[in-house]
């Protein structure tokens, strides 16, 4: 029984086992597979975050006012350049990885180099502005306070725009001093109190007639509802419990904790995933300095990370679109 | 091994592989060989499966005989039964710890992760896995999540008690009881590092399918076997990391304050922060893998049995398209009935009509495939080795468990039974015996590819007949026990007078578990005196068509000494005919895969 006289009866078939019938190699198959994989874990939490704003959907906050910085624009609104400009510089990093892949298709040490270089530092730059949008998200711009059943109050004058509780509150004695390791009074680290109080806050607003609290309640117009001076007050007598300043995983001056919450959880996980992909890129670019893929004749290895490196991008367009856009 | 990335994959075994000199390390404990990760899975599946089960002989007798002092309990328990008597908590726990074993690490795990590797690379004719590192750490990653998950039984405030599904808040509470703690932490580091096994596993079984496969194998000539592996790692693929999301969200919620799940709870008096959330979401998620995991554990089970009884009839299985389609469909399906786990949780009722509608489909290819299995055995020339014994056993319990599936998927029905015995009767039937059924198949079946050796049929026969009646024994009267009205996971059911009547009925449960359980001691000696006093095994002792029983009885490196086999037909030539009523070949009523077609002879298959 000689195998080569023989005919199987699937020769020439794609599917008819001996070759390689989707024209890849197992590992970028097995890339592949994770990324499906890996698809799943994200979709889970988009899905998760959908589910709980739509429980929300008539007082989530409105993105564009909440992520408005940009570096050395203090005070100015600028709702979305930033995020804009780092969704850009990602994307950017993928036009580069695609021509470093091209680059090693035509067996180019050098432009590889370059590429993935390049593409280094275009990670490197989002996962800075993530730093920085971070900061700028637990530090917040303008405080808020917190009623009894968990909403978030706003101020705003009579055209509508934000005041921050620090332009409102009277700064009133207090009979708390601080005390720091130097004083040599033993203590326990604590979260460092407001400047200002509720009190302050409710004198503040009694001194001043072009105050209104803003809910966070879409009304009518799509708008969030900016109530009347008697109901302002009434609100502020009954229902306040305490002051909101930034945001952290069980409070934020934006809207519901579950904002905050899917914005530290899905922009982190998805950072982690940037992170994890500039430490692949940056071994695999020290291999290509010291030609292991040369020597090895296929630079297949920059072509499977240039897969994880557009997935992590992809997978940021959702992201960004999901969070910031809608 | 990305040297030789674009030459074709399987050639790069063979210029070395089997005359490395192999360390003990090398070969038992870290062995990238196909054949021995999948004895290491078997026997730490096998081993798990031992914990699983004696859990659920402990709880079964606190259910006969409520708040009863035994000595067992004590000995085991300690401080979790004092003076004898089991504790609520220890109770709850066991319930939650056999759910987790025998599900994830025993018939997920221990099944496919045993079958895939072992039957993949031989049944395709391929030298060894994709990538034989990645097989070796999968198997250990699973090992550590077993030794993680064990050690959690130890915890001074109890392993996790929330049951198999961890719904928060009890399980995202860790001061809600003493099993939220640590156990519960345990529970989600060990079920991580599971879901990466299972990730390492599935990635390189599906890659293997599709590269790996030798010189005429396509798709239509695999075993059902393979079909059902690679279905299965794809599921797995899509369904895990699903539960890696739900559980990271609620390791967020237990330690550090976030509100996912969790609204409006008042503990001790105290109103919690955590606001918003909704175990709802949990559920969803949970259950999106919940529902594709009981496929992938039906699914091997199903496959194996498929190849068993068409080799043990003597007959090629019937339909062999129509089992592929089913094996796809079902694998479809199960990714979009997770609700009906949710019928009564709160969800919204037009979508529990949906589900309805999904689940009710999945009877179409499940009844496709119970049809088929009886059909190849209609007029089989039937070999009652006990592998085969086993499959048509799982033919019984997939029919008996799957009918009351019927019952449980319509949301209606299942308002008036939900979370009662009937569901346990249900889903044990179902998944648990059925796939175990199918383990027990692969076991005998393929023992001697494994080990060289026979096992003993007697004791074989021993095994299965009072197995099979013990089973029905256990899990039958349970459907009248929830059609009264019991419902399940309750420590006892003595403060109800209602109940009273159906506490006889729990005793008869037992007993028969017990007996049941011990049985199973005939196996395990079985198992491990066969493997080093068996009769010695023949090449293809089963007179079988696929190309594992081509391989040499000694294991080598490369599965095969010489060139890699070549495919010219399907794997069920069995009692084929030429047109003048004599066997194609003659004297032997099958016809391996790599033997090409005579002359003469038609070719029947596609």
């Amino acid at each position: 029984m000689d195998a080569t006289v023989v005919r199987t009866g699937t020769e020439g078939k794609t599917w008819g086992g001996g070759n390689q019938p989707l024209g890849a190699s197992y590992g970028k198959l097995m890339m592949w597979f994770f990324i499906l994989s890996d698809a799943l874990t994200f979709t889970g939490f988009l899905s998760a975050y959908g589910f709980s704003r739509f429980k929300f959907a008539d007082s989530w906050p409105i993105p564009d006012e909440v992520f408005n910085h940009f570096p050395f624009l203090h005070g100015v609104d600028a709702p979305m350049y930033y995020v804009a400009l780092m969704t850009f510089i990602l994307i950017f990093s993928s036009v580069t990885m695609v021509l470093a892949v091209d680059a090693g298709h035509q067996m180019k040490q050098g432009k590889v180099t370059t590429y993935m270089f390049l593409t280094i530092i275009g990670g490197l730059i989002f996962l800075g502005s993530q730093a920085w949008e971070w900061s700028n998200f637990i530090s917040g711009e303008y405080g808020a306070l917190k009623t009894k059943g968990g909403k978030i109050l706003q101020f705003v004058d009579g055209e509508g725009h934000r005041v921050a509780l620090e332009d409102i509150a009277v700064i009133q004695e207090s009979e708390r001093t601080t005390h720091r390791e130097n004083t040599g009074v033993w203590f326990e680290g604590g979260s460092t109190v407001s400047e200002f109080t509720l009190e302050g806050i409710k004198e503040g607003f009694a001194a001043s007639d072009d105050l209104y609290i803003r809910t966070l309640d879409f009304n009518e117009e799509g708008e969030k509802t900016i109530l009347s001076r008697e109901e302002s007050q009434n609100w502020l007598d009954n229902n306040v419990t305490g002051i909101v300043e930034g945001a952290n995983l069980t409070e934020n001056e934006y809207g519901p904790p579950l904002f905050a919450d899917f914005f530290f959880f899905i922009t982190g996980f998805h950072g982690f995933h940037v992170a994890s992909g500039v430490i692949i890129n940056i071994i695999i670019f020290f291999n290509v300095i010291l030609g292991t893929y040369e020597r090895r004749g296929s630079y297949e290895m920059v072509e499977k990370v240039g897969l994880y490196w557009h997935f992590v991008d992809l997978v940021w367009v959702f992201v960004f679109t999901f969070f910031y856009l809608v | 091994m990305s040297a030789v990335v674009n030459a074709p994959a399987h050639d790069h075994h063979e210029d070395h592989g089997h005359h490395h000199k192999q360390t003990f390390i090398s070969k038992y404990i870290f062995s990238f060989d196909h054949k021995m990760v999948a004895k290491q899975f078997l026997i730490t599946g096998l081993l798990m499966g031992i914990v699983g089960i004696g859990m659920s002989i402990l709880f079964r007798i606190q259910l006969a005989w409520p708040e009863q002092s035994f000595a067992i309990f004590e000995a085991l328990l300690g401080k979790w039964a004092p003076e004898g008597v089991m504790t609520p908590n220890i109770y709850l726990a066991l319930v939650t710890i056999h759910g987790t074993i025998m599900v994830f690490f025993v018939l997920t795990a221990g099944l496919s992760g045993t079958f895939s590797n072992l039957l993949i690379p031989l049944q395709i004719g391929a030298r060894d896995m994709a990538s034989g590192f990645m097989n070796m750490l999968s198997y250990w990653l699973f090992f550590l999540a077993c030794v993680i998950m064990l050690c959690s039984l130890f915890v001074e405030a109890g392993p996790a008690s929330s049951g198999w599904t961890i719904y928060p808040p009890l399980s995202a509470l860790p001061q809600a009881i003493g099993g939220s703690g640590m156990g519960m932490t345990l529970w989600l580091v060990s079920m991580a590092l599971f879901i990466a096994s299972q990730l390492l596993g599935g990635i390189n079984y599906i890659v293997t399918v599709i590269n790996l496969r030798t010189k005429g194998m396509s798709m239509t000539r695999l075993p059902l076997t393979i079909w059902a592996f690679f279905v299965t790692a794809i599921l797995g693929l899509v369904s895990f990391p699903v539960l890696l999301s739900a559980a990271l969200l609620l390791i967020m919620d237990r330690s550090f304050g976030t509100s996912f799940f969790l609204s409006d709870i008042f503990l001790d008096g105290e109103v919690l922060s955590h606001h918003g959330g909704s175990p709802v979401l949990f559920e969803h998620l949970f259950w999106f893998l919940g529902h594709p995991e009981v496929y992938i554990v039906i699914l091997p089970a199903l496959g194996i049995t498929s190849e068993v009884v068409a080799t043990n009839s003597r007959k090629p299985i019937f339909g062999y398209r129509a089992m592929i389609a089913s094996i796809l469909a079902i694998g479809f399906l199960s990714t979009i009935v997770w609700g009906h786990h949710m019928f009564v949780s709160g969800m919204n009722p037009f979508l529990g009509s949906v589900f309805t509608f999904t689940t009710l489909l999945i009877a179409i290819p499940s009844a496709v495939k119970a049809f088929n299995y009886i059909t190849t055995l209609w007029k089989g020339n039937l070999q009652m080795n006990p592998g085969m014994l086993f499959s048509i056993g799982l033919v019984s319990t997939f029919i008996t468990g799957g009918l009351t599936g019927i019952i449980l998927g319509d949301s209606t029905l299942d308002i008036n039974v939900h979370d009662t015995y009937f569901v346990v009767a249900h889903f044990h039937l179902v998944m648990g015996i059925s796939a175990l059924y199918g383990l027990f198949a692969g076991v005998y079946h393929w023992f001697p590819k494994m080990f060289g050796r026979m096992m003993n049929k007697n004791l074989g026969y021993i095994h299965f007949w009072v197995t099979a009646v013990g089973a029905y024994g256990v899990f039958f009267p349970m459907h009248f026990l929830g059609m009264a009205g019991l419902p399940r996971r309750y420590y006892t059911n003595t403060a109800f007078p209602y109940f009273d009547d159906l506490a006889d009925i729990n005793v008869i449960v037992t007993v028969c578990a017990i007996i049941t359980a011990l049985v199973q001691l005939v196996f395990i000696y079985n198992f491990f005196s066969s493997m080093f006093y068996g009769k010695k095994a023949t090449m293809n002792p089963w007179k079988s068509n696929t190309l594992e029983w081509t391989t040499p009885v000694e294991h080598i490196h490369g599965n095969w000494p010489g060139e890699l086999p070549v495919v010219y037909r399907w794997a069920y030539d069995y009692s084929k005919t030429n047109s003048d009523g004599e066997y194609v070949i003659t004297g032997q009523d099958y016809v391996p895969q790599n033997i090409p077609m005579q002359e003469n002879e038609e070719d029947l298959h596609h």
